[in-house]
């Protein structure tokens, strides 16, 4: 798998924990939200950076009181029609305040990017084979939009000056 | 009627040009057939029986002479001549090409008209009163907050892969002529004690397979603040609504499984946390999308208009077409007309190109350019002048357009049924046309007075059988089309589903049974009182025992 982030592919470097490993690999690993409540205490001591994955029926007031220990935060999309993540997404960065990487993975489509984003989704694990510059254009498809939703933090985020390159760039891949 | 700017210009070209790259890719194999139902589902386009069904929005009904003249060339161009109405305000064509219907949005585009979110599990056309605006007894025109939910709800990010489609109606009328206890939410217009206007919020009614009237989760809701509620409410569903059986995935589940007042405190805890931001409907918002609806230069008109009185009294088929679909206008001197499109002989809601020609050219001629489709599937021409009314009715008569029906036995909705659809059991249309054809007698539809009769071909109810004085519902019996009759039902205010009368009948059968059923009625009514009344005070027996036979003690 790739990440595509703005209009490129980059190498995936961070680790997809098994879930039945124990806790001690290498930095960087993306845990299960059920690791996360078992081995909680040892993975913040040993791990550097920290990423968790939500699976569908896993919203994030279940990590609650950790979200911001994380680096990264995967949401699942085990079908594209299982829209669940995307108001997983909004809470994340409205209710809870979460301001690291945000990726969708699973069943990423092209045609789901756009509303993705506009949730404040920032990276896609998409397959190696995808044309990055004929799927970064699917962002720009529509160009006005009706409502207000997380890229409206995104024209307040151009004014402070921090894109999503610069976000996705915090977490050196 | 709303005046689109450069801005719904620009988001309707581009979702075009957006599914024009779709329909390629699809073409070319690049997306499955799987891949692409979603998409081509966003956009209204079915894959029906014979061909693929075009689903094209009339956002709340409301439509220019322009859009109209729009949909009769879309009619010619790309389908066979004709389009079809329907009960959610909007009109489909049941034979366009896929490669075609790129061309066809496009050319819709070009009046600002689109398919977008006409089909998909996402917040579908809003409904609202086909009478908003010209009622005499509403609080507030309802098409202004039905456009701003239209805006609020296009191509929303959280909300395009929902559990299931989901329907809003609003209704700014004291009564409900928008079915709002029918919908995913309703939202009735009311005063509070402080004479301030806002919304009493129902959620989770529908009818489908599992008919529910909605319930109130909120008795009072504050109009700045409808946008945050009803995306607390779309969240709350996103998230929770089940996902694993699309029988049971649209929001009345959820509100039964959980029930009301539970769904409500969730609802309530996330509007807390998001109301007053940036989903706050200011003052100077309402207003904007008001300056945006053309507001209708009536004439003062202080006589009587003696023409229409002299022409009613001279002409007993106008006179006749007057009472039963012409309605008081607030205005005076002005009239609401009801345009049938439920001529005796005719699939119920199908209008011809040329049909639509007419009446696009007496829109603009007698009614300020502005047509509305209303559920019941006829066309109203909003704000007539009195004194046009003969010449009009000329102009629709010579057009097959004038069946003086209007809310009588032979106003019947019809779902599409087997004739199109592939869901269906039995057809609908053969049968609507069957009882119109019995009930065509002017004196006859006059004496049984208003009543409701709707034909759905399977239990889906597209044909709002539920909700029917007399619901009709086409089940298969081994492989052979029955039809069970349900009684009682009600979409407005006393809210009822209908209640099963007993085993079904066959094709040949059916259209007996509701005259049996019309005669029963006629036989036990006190006098000037309606069905829904008259089913109320004697219940079920009488009917049974002629439709049955006597039951056995």
């Amino acid at each position: 798998m790739a990440l595509l982030v703005s209009n490129r592919l980059i190498d995936e470097s961070w680790h997809h924990l098994d879930d039945k490993a124990d806790s001690t690999g290498t930095d960087k690993n993306i845990v299960s939200v059920e690791q996360w409540l078992r081995d909680r205490d040892t993975l913040i001591a040993r791990s550097d950076k920290l990423g968790i994955i939500l699976m569908s029926d896993q919203p994030p007031g279940l990590i609650e009181a950790d979200i911001k220990r994380f680096d990264v935060i995967c949401l699942d999309f085990p079908k594209f029609t299982d829209g669940r993540a995307y108001s997983y997404a909004r809470l994340l960065r409205d209710k809870y305040g979460f301001t690291g990487e945000l990726r969708a993975v699973g069943n990423v489509l092209r045609d789901q990017l756009a509303f993705m984003k506009r949730c404040g989704i920032d990276t896609f694990e998409v397959s190696d084979g995808v044309d990055a510059r004929d799927w970064s254009t699917a962002f720009s498809e529509i160009s006005v939009r009706y409502q207000e939703a997380n890229d409206n933090a995104n024209v307040a985020r151009q004014n402070n000056s921090t894109s999503d390159e610069e976000i996705a760039g915090n977490w050196s891949y | 009627m709303y005046r689109y700017d450069e801005f719904d210009h620009t988001i309707v070209r581009e979702r075009v040009d957006q599914f024009r790259d779709q329909v390629a890719r699809r073409l070319s194999g690049e997306l499955t057939e799987e891949e692409f139902r979603p998409l081509r589902l966003m956009n209204g386009l079915y894959l029906q029986l014979h061909a693929y069904m075009l689903r094209v929005a009339i956002p709340y009904g409301t439509l220019s002479s322009k859009q109209m003249r729009m949909l009769a060339h879309i009619a010619r161009r790309y389908d066979r001549g004709y389009g079809h109405f329907t009960t959610r305000q909007n009109i489909q064509y049941n034979w366009p090409n896929l490669e075609d219907v790129p061309d066809l949005l496009a050319d819709m585009a070009s009046v600002e008209m689109h398919a977008i979110q006409t089909s998909g599990n996402c917040i579908r056309n809003v409904t609202a009163d086909p009478y908003a605006g010209v009622a005499t007894d509403e609080l507030e025109d309802s098409r202004i907050y039905a456009e701003i939910i239209r805006q609020w709800s296009t191509l929303h990010p959280e909300f395009s892969f929902l559990p299931r489609k989901f329907k809003i109606a609003v209704s700014g009328a004291p009564i409900d002529r928008a079915a709002v206890r029918f919908h995913d939410i309703g939202l009735q217009m009311r005063q509070n004690t402080r004479g301030e206007l806002g919304f009493g919020v129902l959620v989770g009614g529908g009818q489908g397979r599992t008919p529910v009237i909605a319930q109130t989760i909120k008795d009072f809701l504050p109009k700045q603040d409808l946008l945050s509620y009803l995306e607390a409410i779309l969240r709350v569903y996103n998230m929770l609504g089940r996902r694993d059986n699309i029988y049971k995935a649209r929001i009345k589940f959820l509100v039964n499984e959980i029930g009301r007042d539970k769904f409500a405190a969730l609802v309530e805890e996330e509007w807390e946390r998001i109301r007053g931001g940036a989903l706050d409907l200011h003052r100077d918002e309402i207003n904007r999308i008001r300056a945006y609806f053309r507001p209708a230069l009536y004439e003062l008109i202080t006589e009587q208009e003696s023409a229409y009185d002299t022409a009613r009294r001279s002409d007993r088929e106008f006179d006749r077409w007057c009472a039963s679909n012409i309605l008081p206008h607030k205005q005076p001197g002005y009239g609401i007309v009801n345009i049938s499109l439920k001529p005796v002989g005719k699939a119920p809601g199908d209008a011809t190109a040329d049909q639509m020609d007419v009446i696009a050219e007496l829109a603009e001629l007698y009614s300020f350019d502005e047509l509305r489709v209303t559920h019941k599937q006829n066309v109203v021409l909003g704000h007539v002048r009195l004194a046009d009314l003969h010449s009009v009715w000329q102009q629709l008569d010579a057009a097959m357009l004038a069946t003086a029906n209007i809310g009588l036995a032979s106003d019947i909705i019809a779902c599409p049924g087997l004739d199109y659809c592939n869901l269906a059991n039995a057809r609908s249309i053969p049968v609507a046309q069957k009882i119109n054809e019995r009930f065509s007698d002017p004196e006859q539809l006059a004496r049984i007075g208003q009543i409701r009769i709707n034909i759905s071909g399977c239990i889906n109810a597209c044909g709002h059988h539920h909700v029917g004085d007399i619901g009709i519902l086409g089940v298969d019996r081994r492989g052979e089309e029955y039809y069970q009759i349900t009684l009682g039902g009600d979409p407005a205010d006393n809210a009822a589903i209908g209640e099963s009368i007993g085993p079904s009948f066959s094709y040949d059968e059916i259209v007996d049974a509701v005259e049996t059923v019309i005669s029963t009625f006629e036989g036990v009514r006190e006098t000037g009182k309606t069905f829904a009344n008259t089913w109320r005070r004697v219940g079920a027996t009488p009917f049974k025992e002629n439709l049955y036979g006597p039951t056995r003690k």
